[in-house]
């Protein structure tokens, strides 16, 4: 058997394959949940239900979604580029990193500029912390899967000895959990009284701004060229590797601001469980949307989604939550599969 | 055709149509056992395709091989393996991390076996490296063996499985000359043992040296099938090269000044192929210029100092008589060169970039395409849509990808993209490989009418008709050092065939080489 290339594939086939997948995802996870004695109806009705059945489960969905869709932006762009960012793990907690030390009161700054300077100071510390391996990568030629691979547990450490030693909240009853910020550093919420901050409405903002950046920018064009064909985009005179680092300035700045946008937003410290592997589970969401940064919105809401629905229907349905870990794993692997067979086809001999 | 007494293979009027290219047109030769053919052609003669035949990768439209008088079936990749035919690739299928004997064995046993054999297998390795006088340890790393070394344990490979037909496939591009004569006393050895070789090769000396009969292919037909003694290198490279043809009557050419100028240019070699050796060389306005030679001459390393993308090591280069500080393919374009690449799938186009994006590939951050890093996609895509026309580029649209486009519609909107720029010099590295003969006048007629509106035309082909009638003043260029200039009709074919097999220069070409390979 070998694959041979679809010279024009078809709407049918672009379309359907993926829906395909998606099918083929709902089927596996039927069949587990036939195993755990569930109803699969019933499963997926309560995942349903919980994710978006009520005000408080789609704000909940909404606010798991955020630093998903950051990080997704983040991984989306990177790998368009072929820039294999694995680490947004790494940049999102340098972001949150640079909110916590900020933001606990040493700014000594008018209560109205000490945001806008944490959003660009930690945009500024993810994109420093990818500018590390981008440059290995573009003047050694080091592989940047395994250098950002690796900045993730050397980061998490840093964090982890950071909040043992001086950043410890000296009010945390000796938890490793830093001092909460202060109320200027804060994300408001959107809407008083709902529980969904600021956070959100500039992940949305982000998706829009990154879409215009891709699709109407020169950077976002030879981020495209760059990513397709390495070679013909340096004949072509486009400086390949200044490319590679504004495109991995930008994706670590974005990873960033998932890190900042939980701290700011949501819990107003940092602790070593800030991030449940948003870092990687943003390489699923950017890959489900086939790196289309609006696409990554809608993805980020179903896995958000299909995270928050799991939890509850657990705790109805008896399931275990690890459901939903199973589903997000076999959408990736049906969608990468799927996005193969829309450009190759499989002939025998 | 052969009255040898053994053939041990023959092939029969082989045809392989790839869409409107003809790779492979009506090939017949035979092979006898103790002989040593050579295949000779440039690329894309076709070399790769037939051998891809014989060995069951593609299946021919017509005709068939046969080894020892059976025909094999089409499109089986094992039944020439299992006939007894062996090749050895240019690019080695070794596992780095395994040793030699591992490398030699892999897949000559059944996957799951009580026995292993090994010291068999062993001995019969150390006795095939002495028969064949192939030094290699068998306990070696594969991954710390040099480059001949490694193509000892192919060679070893194809014999340990007892080949009696072996097809090597440019096999000294990797080597050193000392290898390459290690190499030939290997290969002479194993003639002496009743094997047959196929050598295909691009290189005139190697082939006078180690082949009994030469084919020689170009544009996929079988140009002539000749015995080593009955030839010579000129006499080969003329026959490679074609210029069977008389050149078109093009009007004589009206140069201006000098456009770019070279002075001294050295650069370092790419891999086997030679970079440029002190080489200088003038660009006039109005001129088409030549560049003749056998591929892998150092025509690469002068298409990528003038286009751009590779600053000399040593001499000048010089635009309008100003010496350019900087250089690079953006540089190049700004200072207008027109650059169509050798390979347009790869280097001059991006495939699944549309029409429009490919179109503005080389001016996207220049007005009218961008203003300040924003892209004009309306007026990128009307200056897509211009070429469209006025090149007669057939495709749906500009929104088309442009990787379903055939290689004659992609050429002409890489000409359309760098001619609309009406440049002053157009560096034109094989434009037309490839292309059915209608895309290739188009190209022609293009180049002579840039020529005829002052621009200067560095043409460098592997096609010696195409040099002839289109160039005004042609270069040879062999082992990276340049002839003089020759006016058209000056030197006739085999003249210049004396000159692209390395004769004519001031100092041998061979001693150069083996200076550095030690």
């Amino acid at each position: 058997m070998r694959l041979e290339p679809i010279e024009n594939p078809t709407v049918i086939r672009r379309l359907g394959l993926p829906a395909a997948a998606l099918a083929a995802t709902f089927l596996v996870a039927s069949l587990l949940a036939m195993v755990a004695g569930a109803n699969p109806f019933s499963v997926f009705g309560l995942i349903m239900k919980g994710a978006f059945g009520s005000k408080f489960a789609v704000l909940e969905t909404l606010n798991r979604a955020t630093p998903l869709i950051f990080t997704g932006l983040a991984v989306a762009v990177a790998f368009r580029a072929k820039f294999w960012n694995i680490g947004a793990e790494a940049q999102l907690y340098a972001g949150a990193l640079v909110t916590v030390v900020l933001g606990t009161g040493f700014l000594p700054w008018p209560a109205f500029a000490i945001l806008p300077a944490l959003f660009v100071c930690a945009i500024l510390a993810g994109a420093i912390v990818l500018l590390v391996p981008a440059l290995l990568k573009t003047r050694f030629g080091v592989d940047e899967v395994v250098t950002t691979l690796l900045f993730n547990f050397i980061f998490l450490l840093f964090i982890s000895m950071l909040l043992e030693g001086p950043l410890k909240d000296p009010m945390g009853m000796g938890w490793p959990k830093s001092a909460r910020l202060v109320p200027e550093a804060r994300l408001p919420r959107i809407v008083d009284g709902l529980r969904l901050h600021w956070g959100f409405a500039l992940a949305l903002i982000s998706a829009v701004l990154v879409w215009i950046i891709q699709t109407r920018s020169t950077l976002g064009y030879e981020m495209r060229a760059v990513g397709l064909n390495k070679e013909a985009a340096a004949f072509a005179g486009i400086p390949v590797n200044r490319v590679l680092v504004k495109t991995a300035l930008l994706s670590g700045g974005l990873a960033a601001l998932a890190g900042f946008s939980e701290v700011a937003g949501l819990k107003g410290s940092l602790t070593l469980d800030l991030s449940p592997g948003f870092g990687y589970t943003g390489i699923i969401v950017a890959m489900l949307a086939l790196l289309n940064p609006l696409g990554v919105v809608v993805a980020a809401l179903f896995v958000a989604g299909i995270f928050v629905g799991a939890d509850s229907m657990s705790r109805a349905a008896d399931v275990p939550t690890y459901l939903a870990d199973i589903m997000l794993a076999s959408a990736l692997l049906m969608m990468v599969l799927a996005i193969m067979l829309t450009r190759f086809r499989v002939v025998r001999g | 055709m052969s009255t040898h007494p053994e053939e041990v293979l023959r092939l029969d009027g082989i045809t392989k149509r790839f869409g409107e290219l003809t790779a492979n047109d009506a090939v017949s030769f035979s092979l006898a056992k103790g002989e040593v053919v050579a295949l000779l052609g440039e690329n894309g003669a076709g070399k790769t395709t037939l051998m891809n035949i014989l060995f069951g990768q593609y299946t021919a439209d017509n005709g068939t091989v046969s080894v020892f008088g059976k025909t094999l079936p089409p499109g089986n990749p094992r039944a020439a393996l299992d006939a007894g035919v062996g090749m050895v690739h240019q690019h080695f299928t070794l596992a780095d991390n395994m040793t030699v004997q591992e490398n030699i064995t892999l897949g000559t046993r059944p996957l799951f076996s009580a026995r292993l054999d090994r010291k068999e297998a062993r001995k019969r390795i150390i006795e095939l490296s002495e028969r064949f006088h192939l030094a290699v340890s068998p306990d070696a790393k594969v991954g710390s063996l040099s480059v001949g070394e490694r193509q000892r344990v192919e060679i070893l490979k194809a014999l340990y499985r007892d080949v009696r037909i072996l097809i090597l496939d440019e096999p000294t591009a990797v080597l050193t000359p000392q290898e390459t004569d290690d190499l030939f006393a290997t290969l002479r050895q194993a003639i002496a043992n009743g094997l047959s070789i196929i050598f295909i090769s691009h290189k005139l000396h190697e082939v006078m040296a180690i082949a009994d009969r030469v084919v020689v292919l170009r544009h996929g037909k079988m140009v002539d099938g000749v015995a080593i003694k009955d030839t010579d290198k000129a006499a080969l490279a003329a026959l490679m090269m074609g210029a069977e043809a008389t050149p078109p009557a093009v009007a004589p050419a009206n140069p201006g000044e000098t456009l770019m100028e070279l002075k001294g240019v050295s650069t370092p070699d790419i891999g086997s192929a030679p970079g440029l050796k002190s080489v200088s060389l003038e660009l006039k306005a109005g001129q088409i210029i030549g560049l003749a030679g056998v591929s892998g001459n150092g025509q690469a390393a002068m298409a990528e100092v003038v286009g751009g993308q590779r600053v000399p090591v040593t001499g000048s280069l010089a635009l309008s008589g100003l010496e350019i500080p900087q250089w690079s393919p953006r540089k190049a374009v700004e200072s207008g060169i027109a650059r169509i690449p050798e390979d347009r799938h790869k280097t001059g186009t991006i495939a699944d970039f549309d029409l429009t994006e490919n179109a503005i590939l080389e001016r996207y951050s220049n007005t009218p395409f961008s203003r300040g890093g924003w892209l004009d996609w309306r007026k990128s895509r009307s200056f897509a849509n211009e070429i469209i026309e006025k090149y007669d580029v057939r495709c749906p649209g500009p929104d088309t990808t442009i990787r379903l486009l055939s290689g004659g519609n992609m050429q002409k909107l890489i000409l359309g993209r760098v001619l609309e720029a009406a440049p002053q010099i157009i560096l034109a590295n094989q434009p037309v490989r490839g292309l059915d003969i209608g895309a290739v006048n188009y190209v022609h007629s293009q180049l002579l009418e840039a020529r005829d509106r002052g621009a200067a035309v560095l043409l460098i082909s592997e096609d010696l008709d195409e040099i002839m009638g289109l160039a005004d003043v042609i270069h040879v260029i062999a082992e990276g050092r340049l002839s003089p200039a020759f006016n058209r009709g000056e030197k006739s074919p085999a003249e210049l065939g004396l000159w692209m097999a390395g004769q004519g220069f001031e100092e041998p070409a061979r001693k150069q080489e083996s200076h550095h390979a030690s």
